[in-house]
């Protein structure tokens, strides 16, 4: 009995050619190097297989949430001096802080409110609860002073806010370095992480110092003079750093060439980070000294020209990453716009104005992790990856050929069919090939083709029961489909669970073993059964398949 | 052409020499796992993703020398870095690494600090092919990863094999894949190989594959249950193992072969992946038939004394 073979004959050839354009799209010419340009624009190289670098960084989210409360702090005391109602102070009664493995502790979203009154404590509490119920809890008044929490809601709003920032600003910062396809994700949900991969780079100190050197931007007010050292500086204040002040150490270069300095700053930024709108190198019309020229937001320009119409003649620093950069004397009220000089190198400029310009990152980060793999490796793997896997296919397919004789050739041809569609999926879904990607095709082949010996397994058992050529052909399928379904959907689950726990080159693996095996499906029974068929359609009656 | 045919071999009845020979390996895995764990608190050698550190991957020019290697970098100060032999001489590789650091900035100085060193004290001219810095945040999370992965893994196995054929089934089969899991991790432990992420890949990947041989038993025994009901267990059970022997002997072989093939050609990166794999394969093909299918009889001799075939008729399959 001849089957109707033609639509089924269609169907595959039309599958073959769907995903051969997966594979190398449409391709300038049919020379070899054009169609490795071809395949290459198709189908992306991890970096494992192209070299380049990748990095994890952790955002120091508690940083922002610091800032944020930092604002809150000034406000409040504004609030109360305007409503007349004294008090001593408002102060984080655990600061955040930071010790020298770089863990932080402390409570960064806790404001108190000391020394106010009893009589004033209803003033006080409907204060409180009007302008800040929204983003903090109040409580106390009674025999404990008022605080104010964060809520948590609000906190995980704005460190949500502060990974994507900073994100935005390395995103912006790493395509100026002119990287092709460089990636910047969030990395492992809720911990806060952002992964950045950069192909083809190789000098990482320079993509680092772009990416952290100014973790934050501030401009604190200062008060004294700076001693020599953090000792002197908090004997003269008294023994211990109070509260509402900070110490920092100069870093700037245009130092008389002191030893060190310490300055006492009054721990409330003026203006911080993302108050400056744009930066652009400059130079002074005096001097002829490069400077960097900012502007600020508007709402950060308003409360800049408050502070310094009411502070002429006293200190300002500007602090970059924690040091002090300059310490400029406030001449006369600034509004939104200013200068930064210093004896700054062309490069320095640029870098400096470029990091402000791209906004300030919201928050420090540090390094998790970083990996940097060289070219010549990733060339290298791909040559061994992909010898073994042609070698691979070459045993696999003798073999099929000489134990199997001419259902061999089905096989065979199931198998090429198979690589076709998976690479061609690789292709479609603009997944990675990964060095354990290349594995997994080969992991494929090995796989795959189970499904072929236990198909053509069962057909001998059925022609050996004395069965005629298509019946054995129609048992052997029937019989080892729910076995190849059982085997294919729990590697795919294991793939399933790979994917999810593992890094970039494991979910390659996990990526292209799934494929391959959805492919198998498709090739082991469905187009092997067609070329069966064809095959059957032209044995004489009584004829035998050859297996 | 064809090897078995007509086999009929006792299966069950060599079960004593399956169970030594699992025993002896086993044993001797868990043994130096243990000392590993007594030397250097962790049963396997781990690789830099677990354990943390900077490491970074050399090709000298010269023949590297290990020991004058060492020289160099306590010449520049650094103490604890460990040179290791990578691909010698082929390549000339050779992978400096430093411990890890508990402030993950300093780890980054480390890997300057090893170039450095290098070019001032060493005098082979030499780049680096591969830097990994680790540090350890990310090098727990990962162990923590790692395990939940593997045990989901087995977990969801489990529940697959029970709703397709009965739960014994499913231990069976958990329990020889945990039997091929400790089985190659004891021979990283013996061969004193390195534990890393792709190796925990690969170990998931032969969790599927393990399952995979024998989930093709376990569908002959069932197929076979449904048709006879005068055979006892036992006999069922080795004349399953016998029809599906020259498909999981070829499967396997097949498989066996490609792997090999990525062991040999595949390059160095790839070495503790393709040998987790190598092992893996051989062990999920002999668990299979050593261990999964023993277990089935013998929790049905224990629970029925021994009446006929009598485990609960799995499931029909639903084609």
């Amino acid at each position: 009995m001849k089957k109707n073979l033609k639509n089924k004959v269609a169907l595959i050839i039309a599958v073959l050619l769907v995903f051969t354009y997966g594979i190398i799209g449409i391709p300038s010419g049919v020379s070899g190097k054009a169609l490795l340009e071809a395949i290459g624009n198709r189908i992306h190289l991890g970096l494992d297989l192209q070299g380049g670098a990748h990095l994890i960084l952790q955002v120091e989210v508690q940083e922002a949430i610091n800032a944020d409360t930092d604002n809150t702090v000034a406000r409040v005391q504004q609030d109360l001096r305007t409503a007349n109602i004294n008090f001593s102070q408002v102060v984080k009664p655990q600061p955040l802080t930071r010790d020298n493995t770089g863990k932080y502790s402390g409570k960064p979203g806790l404001l108190e409110i000391d020394g106010v009154a009893q009589a004033n404590s209803n003033a006080v509490r409907s204060l409180l609860e009007s302008k800040y119920s929204n983003e903090f809890d109040v409580a106390g008044g009674t025999d404990t002073p008022f605080t104010l929490t964060m809520k948590p809601l609000v906190e995980k709003t704005l460190e949500d806010k502060t990974v994507q920032q900073a994100i935005e600003t390395i995103n912006d910062r790493v395509n100026s370095l002119g990287v092709s396809e460089p990636k910047v994700a969030p990395y492992n949900l809720g911990a806060n992480q952002i992964l950045v991969e950069l192909p083809g780079i190789s000098d990482l100190e320079r993509v680092k110092s772009i990416i952290n050197s100014t973790a934050r931007l501030e401009i604190h007010a200062v008060e004294g003079t700076p001693y020599p050292n953090e000792a002197a500086a908090t004997a003269a204040l008294g023994g211990s750093v109070p509260p509402d002040v900070m110490l920092a150490h100069f870093a700037g270069l245009n130092a008389g060439g002191n030893a060190d300095s310490v300055y006492v700053l009054k721990r409330v930024a003026v203006v911080s980070g993302t108050d400056f709108r744009s930066a652009d190198p400059g130079t002074d019309s005096n001097t002829g000294q490069r400077t960097v020229r900012f502007t600020l937001t508007n709402e950060a320009g308003e409360r800049f020209y408050d502070y310094t119409s009411k502070n002429v003649n006293t200190s300002m620093a500007i602090l970059m990453g924690g040091s002090v950069r300059e310490v400029a004397n406030i001449e006369s009220p600034i509004h939104d716009s200013g200068e930064i000089r210093g004896t700054f190198s062309q490069e320095e400029v640029q870098d400096l104005s470029k990091l402000l310009r791209t906004g300030a990152l919201p928050a420090s980060l540090d390094y998790l992790e970083d990996r940097t793999v060289g070219a010549s490796l990733g060339a290298d793997s791909v040559k061994e990856g992909v010898t073994a896997a042609i070698v691979g296919v070459l045993v696999v397919m003798a073999f099929m050929l000489f134990y199997y004789r001419g259902s061999g050739i089905n096989a065979n041809l199931a198998l090429f069919l198979n690589l076709i569609i998976l690479l061609g999926f690789m292709g479609f879904s603009k997944s990675t090939l990964t060095l354990p990607g290349i594995a997994g095709v080969i992991l494929t082949i090995g796989m795959g083709v189970d499904s072929n010996v236990l198909i053509f397994e069962r057909i001998r058992e059925e022609i050996r029961a004395g069965k005629a050529a298509s019946a054995a052909v129609d048992q052997g399928f029937a019989h080892a489909w729910v076995t190849i379904v059982d085997t294919h959907v729990t590697t795919i689950v294991s793939a399933a669970i790979l994917f999810l726990f593992g890094s970039g080159p494991v979910k390659g693996f996990a990526v292209t073993l799934t494929f391959g095996l959805a492919a198998n499906l498709f090739t082991a029974v469905y187009v092997s059964r067609v070329i069966f068929d064809a095959h059957l359609n032209k044995l004489k009656s009584g004829e035998m398949v050859s297996i | 052409m064809e090897l078995f045919h007509g086999v009929n071999i006792d299966w069950l009845g060599k079960k004593w020499y399956f169970l030594g020979f699992s025993l002896i390996f086993s044993v001797a895995g868990i043994i130096s796992m243990g000392m590993h764990w007594s030397q250097i608190g962790s049963p396997v050698p781990l690789g830099v993703d677990f354990r943390g550190g900077t490491e970074v991957q050399v090709q000298f020019r010269q023949t590297p020398d290990v020991a004058a290697i060492r020289a160099a970098t306590m010449a520049a100060g650094i103490k604890d870095a460990s040179v290791v032999i990578y691909d010698v001489p082929s390549t000339n590789q050779v992978l400096i690494s430093l411990p890890e650091q508990s402030n993950e900035s300093s780890l980054d100085a480390g890997r300057q600090q090893i170039v450095d060193a290098l070019q001032s004290h060493y005098g082979n001219p030499f780049s680096v092919r591969n830097v990994q810095v680790v540090g350890p945040t990310v090098g727990h999370q990962l162990e923590a990863q790692a395990l939940k992965a593997t045990l989901l893994s087995m977990a969801g196995m489990l529940v697959y094999l029970w709703f397709r054929f009965q739960l014994i089934y499913g231990v069976a089969a958990v329990v020889a894949c945990f039997h091929d899991t400790l089985i190659t991790i004891g021979a990283f432990a013996l061969l004193n190989r390195e534990l890393s992420l792709t190796v925990i890949a690969a170990i998931l990947t032969l969790v599927g594959y393990s399952m995979n041989d024998t989930i093709v038993v376990f569908d002959r025994i069932r197929e076979n249950l449904a048709l006879s009901r005068k055979e006892t267990l036992p006999d069922v059970v080795n004349r399953s193992i016998n029809q599906t022997l020259s498909r999981t002997v070829l499967t396997s072989g097949l498989t066996f072969l490609t792997v090999l093939s990525l062991y040999i050609f595949g390059g160095q990166v790839l070495k503790g992946f393709s040998l987790a794999l190598v092992i893996g394969i051989l062990i999920g093909t002999y668990s299979s038939i050593a261990v999964a299918s023993p277990m089935l009889v013998a929790w049905q001799e224990w629970r029925g004394k021994g009446k006929a075939v009598s485990l609960p008729a799995a499931k029909r399959p639903r084609a």
